[in-house]
Formats: structure tokens, sequence, C-alpha cells
């Protein structure tokens, strides 16, 4: 089971900045571990944020991405109170959501 | 005579044409690491070390299924609050200086019931292993972010530790006659680009001890104290710095000690 994201919302005007911290190991595919073996690839592929029930960001990830990535992204609307939820797959299928109260 | 002058003048410019792109290059490699932490500094991957560390501190667990809720880091049992700040400190139940890692260990044992191998297995994690000790490190240190050092050495324990980190700070050993101060002891050290805090100064202990622990990007892992002393142990190809020793006590005694008076702000990002 993945560990948890960090997420921060705030609304700001009228739209609302999102800052997510996920945890993954977010393996290239391209390293070798200490007896010369490639160690696969794994890495998160989708990326889905929704907000009242319509998705707000939807991504596509690759290889390329950070461990432990850091996404910051605004959308218009959002309202305090409120609820995002966001979504990751990896290329194992392995999936975490967590979502945050906008404040 | 017009001849040779013009090819010295060319000469000198070609040797100020090489030497500039270096020293520039040094400059601004510096500037680049600084602008960097500044752009990771909003999202430091050390909060998902913070957020998990929350979770094993108050998790039931070990024959004892206790947390470590009633942890006494010197402030009270529980009182986690701007405790890291005031250590290493003597500790009476123990009857001992310790260092936030030393105590943990100490309430894993007392509260959880866990034996003293079991709470010291894993201090430093790596690829696809996940340190709990660091992570306890990492909830504990961001809940004195802010606060100032203040590092008590009334106890005479506390200066007999002091004053053995000192010792241990100043001496040169090991195969290649190194010490700590060799790289720590003047100021625009370096190794490769990364500039050394000149530990032997206010300013340098200051700014040093209260940016650890830190998340540290080229390893993808949250580093603790005793993981940045163990390691520069390493660099000096000294014997390993057993976790929680006295040694490792004493001396972060003396670095904390040193940074007293400094706004305690870690964990930190380091390239």
């Amino acid at each position: 089971m993945a560990d948890p994201m960090k997420i921060r919302a705030n609304v700001s005007g009228d739209s609302t900045e999102v800052k997510v911290l996920m945890n993954h190991e977010m393996e290239t595919g391209q390293r070798k571990d200490a007896n010369g073996a490639t160690i696969p690839a794994w890495f998160i592929q989708n990326v889905t944020v929704t907000y009242g029930g319509k998705t707000v960001l939807s991504a596509q990830w690759g290889p390329a991405v950070a461990k432990n990535p850091f996404l910051a992204f605004k959308f218009k609307g959002g309202a305090k109170g409120e609820k995002v939820q966001i979504t990751w797959v990896d290329n194992k299928g392995d999936k975490r959501t967590d979502e945050a109260v906008i404040a | 005579m017009a001849v040779a002058n013009r090819r010295i003048v060319r000469w000198g410019a070609f040797a100020l044409a090489l030497a500039a792109p270096i020293v520039l290059g040094q400059g601004s490699a510096v500037d680049e690491i600084a602008k960097y932490r500044a752009a990771l500094q909003d999202g430091n991957p050390a909060e998902l070390w913070e957020v998990r560390g929350e979770g094993i501190w108050k998790a039931p667990v070990g024959p004892g299924k206790a947390s470590l809720e009633k942890c006494d880091l010197g402030l009270g049992p529980g009182v986690v609050k701007g405790a890291y700040a005031a250590m290493p400190r003597y500790f009476a139940d123990a009857d001992k200086v310790m260092d936030l890692e030393t105590r943990l260990v100490w309430c894993r044992v007392k509260l959880q019931g866990m034996s003293e191998a079991d709470a010291k297995k894993n201090p430093f994690g790596g690829p696809n292993n996940k340190s709990d000790m660091e992570a306890l490190v990492a909830f504990v240190t961001s809940e004195s972010r802010g606060a100032r050092m203040n590092v008590s050495i009334d106890h005479p324990k506390e200066r007999e530790a002091y004053r053995i980190g000192e010792k241990i700070f100043y001496f040169r050993g090991g195969p290649h006659d190194f010490g700590c101060v060799t790289c720590h002891g003047e100021d625009g050290k370096r190794i490769r680009l990364q500039d050394l805090p000149n530990l032997t100064t206010k300013e340098g202990a200051q700014k040093a001890y209260t940016t650890w622990p830190a998340y540290r990007v080229s390893q993808g892992e949250l580093r603790s104290f005793q993981w940045r002393l163990n390691d520069c142990f390493r660099q000096q190809r000294f014997p390993e710095l057993v976790f929680t020793s006295d040694a490792s006590i004493a001396l972060t005694m003396y670095l904390a000690r040193n940074a007293n008076g400094a706004p305690f702000d870690a964990p930190a990002i380091k390239r």
C-alpha cells in the first residue's frame, strides 16, 4: 500500500491553487542494482484531480518525473471547505487516492 | 619588439578568457544551488516523512502496545513542540545525556517494550527501505521549527558531553590524518561544488545545525543528524560511528550547543 500524499489547497481570487507531494519511488528503468541487473521501471502513469465530481486535471506521466514528485497547479473555481480529490495510478497498477479540504 | 609585445598582449587576453569562465562557473554554481533550494522549498518531500513519522509516533506497537505519545523528550511526557531545540540534554530517568534518536530508542524500549536491538534497527533508510527512525526524527524536529536553539550545559554530564564533543571535533586521525576541523574549521572550503560551513564560527555553526535533518534530493531520503555525523565519519575514513553511541551524542551536543540562539529551521531541503 502506497504512503499518503501531502495536499494543500488554497483559494486565491477566482481560482484554487493546489500543491501536492506524492510518495513514490519513480524508478526510470535505466538504473542497475548492485548485481548489474536492471531495476524495472516503476512510475506514476496517470494523475487525476477531481473537484465536485468534475475532473479538473488529468495528466499522463512518464519515468522522467522525479522521485517523490511535487505538483502545483491552479484550477478555476473552488470554494473554501469543499474537497479536492487526487488519484494516481502507477505502471504496476498500484494506486492511491487522497483528498484535502480547500482552505 | 613590437611583434613580441603584441604576442604577450594576445597571450594575456587568452589567459584572461580562460580564467574568466572558471571563476564565473564557481560563483554561479553556488548561486544556482541556492536558487534550486529556494525553488524546492515550497514542495519539500521532507513533509512526507513528517506525516509518516506522526503516524508512527501515535501508533500503539511493540509488546507494550503503547504509542510514543507519553515519551518524555525533556519538556514532559508527550510534549513534542519545541523539544528538539533543547536537545541533547540530561535525562534524570536514564542518568545520561541523550540526543533525539537515543531518547526515541529509550522510549521504544521503556514504553513499547521493544528490545534495544529492535529499537535501533534500520536507523537510516535507502531504496525500497523506509526507516521508521528517520520518519520519527522528521516529525519531532518539524515540531521545533521556529523555536530558538537553547541547549544547556549546566548539568555536569552535559558539560562533560560538550567537552568530549569538542575534543572529537578537533581530533585528527585515521588513514588521511583527518578530522572534522579539516573541512569545517575555515571559511570557503568545499567538497566539489558544495560549500562547507565553518563550524568554528557562531554563524556557521548556527546555519549548519539548524538546517538538519534535511531531505537530500540526490538520495531521495530524509537524513537525520545521526546520519550526517555517520557519513562525515565515513568520508574521513574513520571507523564507523555507532548509531546513538556516546561519541555521536557528545559531538551532537557540541554542535547543537554552538548553535544556541538561532531559530531552528528544519527539516530542510538540500541538493
